[in-house]
């Protein structure tokens, strides 16, 4: 079972870079029409350097260009089985778009267990940092594990 | 697409939108699309095998549809934070409904911005995803 002695545990570093087909797929796969997501000039005219990404894609990019996805839950020795996603956060700095690579740090950031123990929820916070070192983004997942 | 601060009061709904129903092409696809290959979404034995009747959907497969109702009406840009609470799993089927309603109006970091409130409910009103997020207006 994972306890607090796990917070501040960090993980590999992920570099990902914003794909416009790989977008175009994840666009297509939710029947997005957003002409600011379908159409370079229209994000130009937006006032984007190019298609900017939607709010959720973060999360998808780190676990993408991800060496070992789900490394964090191997490390932890947590089976897949007995996970399901408790809440999600974002924090946005600068807008992401199609062109950018990115580097996600991530470290477990709580641990508590709840239901006397039935449930542990673990928190690993991530930031995410642009080809320009800016910090453009923070996440913050919470995983629930039944024990 | 740009929300005018002297056109927003609390209460108003901005965010309003439905998809269609969730299918297992829709959850295979974006187990591709989003890089979370968790068998759990897509695998029935999987699934199974770990106490569930059928595959569901991910958690942030909803996010993604409550993330597009919500830049329909505001530009990615001006998101200054997004967060969701997975209240309930989402089955199979389910035709989800995203809602955001202006809860607060406020002035951060020298610009005016908006709290909505955020839901994501089934064709029977229960609701899978209960969030909110900040815009810059």
């Amino acid at each position: 079972m994972v306890d607090r002695s796990a917070i501040g545990r960090s993980f590999s570093p992920v570099h990902a870079s914003v794909e416009p087909g790989r977008l175009r797929y994840f666009f297509n796969t939710l029947g997005e029409r957003n002409p600011i997501y379908r159409d370079a000039e229209a994000a130009k005219a937006a006032g984007y350097a190019a298609i900017p990404i939607p709010p959720t894609y973060l999360f998808c990019l780190e676990m993408m260009d991800a060496e070992k996805p789900f490394e964090f839950l191997e490390a932890l020795q947590i089976d897949l089985a007995r996970v399901l996603h408790g809440e999600q956060r974002f924090s946005y700095h600068a807008p992401v778009v199609v062109g950018d690579t990115l580097t996600f740090r991530s470290q477990v950031s709580d641990v508590v267990d709840k239901k006397a123990g039935a449930l542990t929820i673990v928190n690993v916070a991530t930031e995410v940092t642009n080809q320009h070192g800016h910090k453009v983004a923070e996440a913050v997942r919470s995983i629930i594990i039944r024990n | 697409m740009s929300l005018q601060a002297k056109n927003i009061a609390v209460g108003d709904r901005i965010v309003n939108k439905t998809f269609p129903p969730i299918s297992r092409h829709t959850l295979a696809l974006y187990c591709g699309a989003s890089g979370d290959h968790n068998p759990i979404h897509v695998d029935l034995d999987f699934a199974k095998k770990a106490g569930f009747d059928d595959v569901f959907a991910h958690g942030m497969l909803v996010m993604a549809y409550l993330g597009q109702a919500l830049t329909d009406a505001v530009a990615p840009g001006a998101i200054r934070s997004f967060s969701t609470r997975f209240a309930a799993i989402t089955q199979l089927g389910t035709q989800l409904t995203c809602e955001g309603d202006v809860a607060e109006l406020f002035e951060a970091m020298g610009e005016k911005r908006v709290r909505l409130s955020l839901t994501a409910k089934n064709e029977k009103g229960e609701i899978k995803l209960a969030g909110e997020a900040v815009i810059a207006v």
